[in-house]
């Protein structure tokens, strides 16, 4: 059993023009920074992403977005790049924002087999709009439905040739719920160990769920709010 | 007068019991943190993925691979456990976190709250906030009591598009703190130097007062 791949451009063998993406990552936080720089060099268009943020004007997906290579995003928050707020304001851009709790469990049953679930979230909003609802335990809820995709990008932070995973920190996010729902997983890592390394019993995405793997290079990690307190 | 942003966070300290575990949204509501009281239990959720968040690193420990919500910089403390976005919201879906603060642009005094667009304006998404006012038992909005324009945030019905229908329980202000009731904002607490009358023309929606109205201890 060998999923190691040379890099992140071999690793992007056979995505297409219109496929859907998962892109593991909150903010700028464990995100796939090869595989988003390999992207943009592949040229590849009309991509639906689904992430939980969409980068910011200079980093992540936002580079993406510069290029012009996404036509639909599907995230909870967008707040902080300007090139995406200008593409969907004018249209250019197609946007689908869903609740971050409906996105995560919306990816781990796409990844798990089911196709649909209720949640209370949304209820009486516009996201609600036009899906099913039904009262349980006098409280209503709606019908949302599973997320899969061609291709899900994720970062972790350890892994094997086998496709076993660690996450750090609150790198962990999302990736561990869509490197579960894609028909072909890539897992980037910083630091690709020997099968036997990772503790069994530590493993947070089991190798089953990634069909490829590299270790990354020149991880910039950039860091959104840099908040810090004085020393006493 | 009014409160300033930090008594605010003061007195939504004083909602907090020991044991609880609570999750703080970004703004006002994250400066709650900073006055717990000494002695008490509190573990703070992150539903980036984080139970038991410290404060902010000391510089140069700053670490990227550890953010909360707000995209900021944090610690972790003993104890503190990490974990993936589907698992963060199955505690907040699942009534596990005992006590949700989070700002808002509307509150309707039937409990309906609005925080996450203003059509042809702003639309940054809801991130985590539908999850959490759908789910959450206890909800508690902090937010100046009118807009920038000095319109009445309290209204009898939302304007802007909804983040959850009649969840929100109590509202704390610069000028008071009120709870949802079937008579609509009933006023608990006056901020010190606020009369009633004030509290009274700045609020759109059916206000509720009963007897004398306490002024807040601050």
């Amino acid at each position: 059993m060998n999923k190691v791949v040379a890099g992140p451009d071999a690793a992007l063998d056979g995505l297409q023009d219109n496929m859907t993406l998962m892109v593991g990552g909150f903010g700028l936080c464990g995100i796939p920074e090869n595989l988003i720089a390999a992207l943009v060099r592949r040229g590849t268009k009309g991509l639906t992403c689904i992430s939980n943020n969409a980068g910011v004007d200079d980093f992540g997906l936002g580079l993406l977005l510069k290029t012009r290579q996404i036509r639909k995003m599907i995230s909870s928050y967008v707040g902080e790049n300007d090139e995406f707020e200008r593409q969907m304001l004018s249209g250019e851009l197609e946007v689908e924002l869903i609740p971050q709790g409906s996105l995560a469990e919306r990816c781990r049953a796409g990844g798990a087999g089911i196709p649909a679930f209720f949640t209370p979230a949304g209820y009486g909003t516009e996201v609600g709009e036009g899906k099913e609802a039904r009262e349980f335990n006098g409280k209503m809820h709606v019908l949302e439905s599973w997320l899969r995709a061609d291709f899900a990008l994720v970062k972790a932070w350890k892994g094997d040739r086998f496709g076993n995973l660690v996450y750090k920190r609150t790198a962990r996010n999302f990736n561990p719920m869509m490197a579960m729902a894609g028909k072909i997983t890539i897992a980037e890592v910083e630091q690709l160990v020997e099968p036997g390394e990772l503790d069994p019993d530590l493993i947070h995405t089991p190798g089953i769920f990634v069909q490829r793997i590299f270790q990354g290079s020149a991880y910039e990690k950039r860091i959104e709010q840099r908040t810090v307190r004085k020393r006493a | 007068m009014g409160l300033t942003k930090e008594q605010m966070a003061k007195r939504i300290a004083r909602e907090l019991r020991d044991g609880y575990y609570v999750n703080l949204g970004i703004g006002i509501p994250t400066l709650v943190a900073n006055y717990i009281p000494e002695g008490m239990n509190v573990v703070l959720q992150s539903e980036n993925g984080i139970l038991g968040m410290g404060p902010f690193p000391y510089e140069g420990e700053e670490d990227a691979d550890l953010i909360n919500a707000g995209k900021q910089t944090v610690t972790l403390l003993p104890g503190s456990s990490i974990f993936d976005s589907a698992t963060s919201f199955a505690m907040i879906r699942g009534q596990h976190v005992q006590l949700t603060v989070l700002g808002a642009m509307e509150v309707s005094d039937n409990g309906d709250i609005a925080n996450w667009k203003i059509p042809g304006k702003m639309v940054k998404g809801m991130g985590g906030a539908m999850d959490l006012v759908a789910s959450a038992d206890n909800i508690i909005v902090c937010m100046m009591h009118a807009n920038k324009a000095g319109e009445s945030k309290l209204l009898k019905q939302c304007s802007l598009p909804l983040t959850g229908v009649g969840c929100v329980k109590k509202v704390v202000t610069d000028l008071g703190v009120f709870d949802i009731t079937p008579d609509g904002f009933k006023l608990l607490e006056r901020a010190p130097g606020v009369s009633v009358e004030e509290i009274k023309a700045k609020t759109e929606g059916r206000l509720a007062v009963q007897g004398e109205i306490p002024e807040m201890v601050v």
